[in-house]
């Protein structure tokens, strides 16, 4: 049913940078979420990939995302500030715990899964924590520069260049990421969401399969978290907390899981809301964010690109019974 | 030895709120297989009405925290009949965003209804001194915390394993519809356990708010915790619950006392430990899926 879908919807790749577009002849005044919509969008992707397609539900991807932001923070302080090999660099990190942790955290089904997700990354935050002297602890990582894009294209306090850099990088993935969810490793992932013995009954060695899906997602982790580190310059303790995890799954589930879609829709609509609520006070926030998610749970169960969609097929089919 | 004194006492306090507020979730998650992250709201809640019964209704501590069990009792019954019970049959995500969405509306209510400061429960005399136990004194509030702890084991065990409602509970948890077929109402039992467990959360709530404060973020700042004591003692396994709340408040006390420079670091590191050698927790059996 997914590739019925996504065969219709092919021009994903053009449509967010015409968006992008869009929204910044609209919003002139909005750089700054735009970017950080982009940077989010990412790392949602790469949880898409996890929780959506593999089926590995976690709350633990702020790990990755965190890690991929000192990596590319890190980097750029002490060896050299030039912002695509630190993009490189934050996503071969991401992706290299996602690897690593992948073999005890993968161990597990359902709630001990997900709680040593959860593991890992409070885990990483105490190290993060403690290290003060690499990480800065509870000031965050500053004071790194990046360079121009090209060496040519600086990233000015006016957030153009970022603006461009992260709807491009964003563009890319989905580009990539579309291929690669149809290639036979995409398909061998929902395979084995759908159904894991059969999977492993024909022949599919299912843990390295998720191993990899695992560190795929902690790569675009790693990406969106390095993404995130060059435009906003600071990388804090916050990348790697629990609400980052929580907050990046709860955009998924919002928007719909297994389908690229579903994760730009979802941390669209949720940095919105975000936004436009955090300036009220926090428990504002929390009441409206919280009302929508239990009115789209009773709505439109799995999600609103799903329910969207349901809708619009339900409508075909009654036109052509017609 | 006054050390270690203090670490095995924190540890049985910790371990006996940890075990009272989290079995209500163990029960859910395991029994009635909904995944309910707002779990911590009732723990909170039945603060909160604990405190609003004493100092505006200038109710006893007693009286007190039993209006407060009451209401927390309904509250959950409430929202299992209106809100969950419609995401029983449904994906583990959809329970988890409406979970989340009911946690985030929660948090909100509370710092809406009762200010976001920390409140803390005015303990009676007779609570709030030292006991002397012959080797030391003991403050007497952990003393209850203790004692309570104790009799919800001994309640539960009772109930579970004696009464005719243990074990109709224990015939829809092992095959619903063979259950429902004998005529046992399986809808009824599940709101039931839900709103008990909710019950018992408040309880946990009152009992440890000396250590888990009394605040609107409550739920999520402790929901790991929670969700650690039943994922450790195996979804749905009473008993079990009971070794893991002992087992995690026991590292974490002892590491608080004794290697405090790594701060909760050796939790977490347990945690993945037992869930990594036996993913169905460590009293856990070899079933489940």
């Amino acid at each position: 049913m997914t590739q019925v879908h996504s065969k219709r919807l092919a021009p994903l790749e053009l449509a967010v940078p015409l968006a992008a577009a869009a929204l910044w002849v609209i919003a002139p005044g909005q750089l700054g979420l735009l970017t950080q919509i982009a940077t989010t969008a990412v790392v949602v992707l790469g949880l898409d990939v996890v929780v959506g397609y593999a089926g590995i539900v976690t709350l633990g991807h702020a790990a990755f995302v965190g890690v991929g932001g000192y990596a590319a923070g890190l980097l750029a302080l002490h060896v050299f500030a030039e912002p695509i090999s630190g993009l490189l660099f934050g996503a071969v990190a991401g992706a290299a715990l996602a690897f690593l942790t992948g073999f005890v955290v993968l161990r597990g089904r359902g709630l001990s899964l997900i709680m040593m997700t959860v593991a890992v990354a409070q885990i990483v935050l105490e190290i993060a924590n403690k290290s003060r002297k690499w990480t800065g602890g509870d000031d965050g990582l500053s004071g790194f520069e990046v360079s121009p894009l090209f060496g040519i294209f600086p990233f000015d306090f006016t957030g153009k260049v970022a603006y461009v850099y992260s709807v491009a990088v964003l563009t890319i993935c989905l580009f990539a990421l579309r291929r690669i969810m149809r290639s036979p490793f995409g398909l061998t992932c929902v395979g084995i969401r759908e159904d894991r013995v059969r999977m492993s009954a024909m022949g599919c060695d299912v843990s390295g399969h998720l191993r990899l899906a695992y560190a795929l997602g902690g790569a675009l982790a790693g990406l969106g978290g390095a993404l995130s580190a060059q435009t906003v310059q600071v990388v804090g303790l916050h990348s790697l907390s629990f609400t980052t995890s929580a907050e990046a799954l709860v955009m998924l589930i919002l928007g719909g899981t297994g389908r690229l879609w579903g994760a730009l829709v979802g941390t669209a609509l949720f940095m919105t809301l975000h936004h436009v609520a955090a300036e009220l006070d926090p428990f504002r926030w929390m009441f409206a964010i919280g009302g929508l998610l239990i009115a789209v749970v009773l709505v439109a169960p799995s999600g609103i690109v799903n329910g969207v969609l349901g809708k619009v097929e339900l409508w075909r089919e009654r036109r052509a019974g017609l | 030895m006054q050390i270690l004194a203090s670490i095995a006492i924190d540890s049985v306090t910790y371990g006996m709120t940890l075990f009272v507020i989290a079995v209500g979730l163990s029960v859910t998650l395991g029994l009635i297989r909904v995944v309910n992250l707002a779990h911590g709201l009732f723990a909170v809640l039945g603060g909160y009405f604990a405190w609003y019964a004493m100092t505006v209704w200038k109710f006893g501590y007693v009286p007190a925290a039993v209006a407060a069990i009451v209401l927390t009792t309904t509250a959950g019954l409430l929202l299992e009949r209106l809100l969950f019970s419609r995401v029983y049959r449904r994906s583990a995500l959809d329970q988890v965003l409406l979970s989340i969405g009911i946690m985030f509306v929660g948090i909100a209510a509370c710092g809406a209804v009762f200010g976001d400061g920390i409140k803390t429960l005015p303990l009676p005399p007779l609570l709030s001194g030292p006991v002397e136990l012959g080797f030391r004194a003991v403050p007497a509030q952990r003393l209850l915390v203790i004692t309570c702890g104790g009799a919800v084991v001994l309640a539960m065990w009772l109930a579970y394993s004696r009464t005719k409602v243990g074990i109709r509970l224990r015939a829809v948890v092992d095959h619903t519809d063979a259950a429902e077929s004998i005529g046992i109402d399986s809808r009824l039992f599940y709101a039931v356990a839900f709103a008990l467990g909710a019950g018992l959360a408040g309880l946990g709530g009152i009992l440890g708010a000396e250590i888990m404060q009394i605040e609107p973020f409550y739920p999520t700042k402790y929901l790991v915790t929670f969700l650690a004591v039943v994922a450790i003692g195996g979804l749905g396994n009473i008993w079990g619950s009971l070794g893991a709340a002992m087992l995690l408040s026991g590292v974490e006390t002892s590491s608080k006392y004794l290697l405090p420079s790594l701060g909760s670091i050796l939790s977490y590191a347990a945690m993945l430990a037992v869930l990594s050698f036996r993913p169905h927790g460590l009293f856990g059996g070899e079933e489940g899926e």
